[in-house]
């Protein structure tokens, strides 16, 4: 009995890799493009402790932390912190109001409601570059659409995207019409997946409906609210597209983010050096936030996995 | 439904409030919708219509933008000037097809292999890849563009896609697992006890249960591609570049030629857009990387 039980297990066979082996095996070739990006990584690190312009190659040579340290006394650097800073939270601050609020509005399931939402997505579908082209063709001084509705309500001066005043406004305009949809996507099926119980209680106690938002509502949306916003600041701290093919981090060094300043320190004036330590102050930003964003989601994962 | 105080409490609603919710959804609509239906129309007119003022919605649509574009000739008061537009659709067609099929054809036995197996060091090249995902594009770029250079990848195909992997990777690797762990294992322990090998157990019954989640992550994995900008901005050079990068170079290269702008434009995003119609149920799932169920 026992020797037919252990006959009909499966046999070894042409192509079998041992069991223990075989979870190497499958994931080897991720493992090695793995390995094949964390070189360059490595490398941009030792760049950013490097003297190192392209145009003086005699003169490259370690200087350890002395790019960081120049940082201190960099003007420039201060801005482009702060302009990423202010651009990061604009965006994700304005994108999860109006997420929210949108999510709110379309939070019952009627077909009108669900054929908007998919409406909504449209914008996240359009790639940012090409959304800061059609936000420059409308806000163009000859024939842009919005130039002339804003010039026909009195603004007489507004000059979009080619002004210092409104062009941190303008990419942050275009943001938030590109990303808020994910946010209310997000925010949507957060809500719809709450459970019914508790606002029927409210309900029957006579709990006011506004009150039932800020008691209720909010604190069981919160992981999702989290998990959207974290997400968000993470790619918007880091925005390339919109800002370079909208005005290539000008006018002067007004839109100067940490992806558009390190580009135009690596191709224009070449300095290699500051612009990996510059990668690696993003990269330590990011590293940071993306280990709570993790944590957060993993958690959200689990529960949306126990409800499915 | 049990729910019987369900269509009482929505009839709670006063008229005040039905319109108020009218309105706002009347301007949400507005907001998103505006801008790609003012370039649609853009798109079929000529330099003079769009350059009057003020603007209006009254003209005689023409094709002669994307004709255009689609014939390569670029028909000027200066001459004619040839488009490499087309070159530029096709290049994303090529790029984003091509890292989607890598990332799948790397992602998905690995994302079996995180699902099934918790090995050493598993966790840890999950999270890896994941961080990926969240690593500044440029860090890995810069010296990319250098290494490239000696290995002779610079301005491949081959190189390029590589790099995507950066992004589709990840998604699918993340996605996929999460289908992979909702599929009982009883059913391949099964299947392997009646003498079938691993791999055909993998291919016959993980595979095709796992199958919408693959289409999923493919799917959104194909839109991310698509949608990239920074990648061929740094490494590729003119006759490799995607649409994202090549309308925007149009604009310098024709001049004042608005229709055709727009017209590269609507040819550029729309197919993301058809792909987002068609896949709408899985986009929740995929763009939160399965945190929420669509």
């Amino acid at each position: 009995m026992k020797a037919r039980m252990t006959a009909t297990l499966p046999k070894p066979r042409r192509f079998s890799v041992s069991r223990r082996a075989l979870p190497y095996v499958l994931s080897l070739p991720a493992l090695l493009v793995c390995i094949g990006i964390l070189v360059p990584f490595v490398t941009a690190a030792y760049y950013s402790l490097q003297r190192f312009r392209m145009s003086q190659p005699w003169n490259r040579g370690m200087n350890w932390g002395e790019n960081y340290l120049n940082f201190m006394s960099d003007p420039d650097f201060w801005q482009t912190l702060k302009v990423s800073l202010s651009y990061a939270f604009l965006t994700v601050g304005i994108e999860l109001l109006l997420g929210l609020g949108i999510a709110l509005l379309l939070q019952k399931r009627t077909r009108l409601n669900n054929f908007i939402s998919v409406m909504l997505l449209m914008p996240l579908m359009c790639a940012p570059a090409l959304a800061a082209l059609m936000w420059k063709l409308m806000t163009n001084p000859n024939f842009g659409i919005l130039s002339y509705l804003v010039e026909s309500i009195g603004f007489t001066d507004f000059r979009w995207g080619s002004s210092p005043s409104t062009a941190l406004f303008t990419v942050v305009l275009v943001d938030v019409w590109v990303y808020t949809p994910f946010i209310m996507i997000l925010l949507l099926a957060g809500l719809r997946s709450l459970p019914t119980q508790p606002f029927e209680a409210a309900d029957l106690d006579g709990v006011p409906r506004l009150q039932q938002f800020w008691r209720i509502t909010l604190p069981m949306l919160t992981p999702y609210i989290l998990t959207a916003s974290l997400f968000r600041l993470l790619d918007s701290i880091q925005q390339f597209d919109i800002i370079y093919a909208m005005t290539q981090g000008g006018p002067g060094d007004t839109l100067m983010v940490f992806q558009v300043e390190a580009y135009l320190n690596f191709f224009q004036s070449t300095n290699v050096g500051r612009s990996a330590a510059l990668m690696m102050i993003l990269w330590a930003i990011t590293f940071f936030l993306s280990n709570i964003f993790i944590k957060n989601w993993l958690r959200l994962r689990e529960r949306a996995r126990g409800e499915a | 439904m049990r729910d019987k105080r369900g269509p009482h409490v929505m009839n709670h609603t006063s008229p005040i409030e039905r319109i108020l919710r009218g309105a706002a959804l009347t301007i949400v609509v507005l907001f998103f919708m505006f801008p790609i239906f003012w370039i649609l129309l853009m798109s079929v007119q000529t330099n003079e219509t769009i350059l009057r003022s003020p603007p209006s919605m009254v003209f005689t649509p023409t094709l002669q933008n994307y004709q255009a574009l689609i014939t390569g000739r670029l028909e000027t008061q200066a001459g004619s000037l040839d488009i490499e537009f087309m070159q530029n659709l096709w290049n994303s067609v090529i790029l984003s097809v091509g890292s989607v099929a890598l990332a799948l054809v790397l992602g998905v036995p690995a994302a079996y292999a995180f699902a099934r197996h918790k090995f050493r060091g598993s966790e840890d090249i999950a999270f890896t890849l994941l961080s990926f995902r969240f690593a500044p594009p440029l860090l890995v770029l810069l010296p990319l563009t250098m290494y490239f250079q000696e290995l002779g990848l610079a301005d491949t195909y081959v190189g390029l896609i590589w790099v995507y992997q950066l992004i589709c990777l990840p998604l699918i690797l993340w996605i996929v697992r999460g289908y992979f762990e909702d599929i009982s294992p009883d059913v391949e322990h099964a299947y392997r006890i009646a003498g079938h090998s691993w791999l055909s157990t993998f291919r016959k019954i993980a595979l095709p249960l796992a199958g919408p989640g693959i289409a999923a992550a493919g799917l959104l994995a194909f839109i991310f591609a698509w949608n990239n900008f920074i990648f061929a901005l740094v490494l590729a050079s003119a006759d490799k570049q995607p649409v994202t990068v090549g309308a925007l170079n149009f604009i310098t290269a024709s001049g004042i030629q608005y229709g055709q702008i727009a017209a590269a434009v609507i040819m550029s995003i729309a197919p993301t857009l058809a792909l987002a119609l068609y896949a709408q149920r899985y986009l929740v799932e995929g763009l939160s990387l399965g945190a929420v169920k669509g």
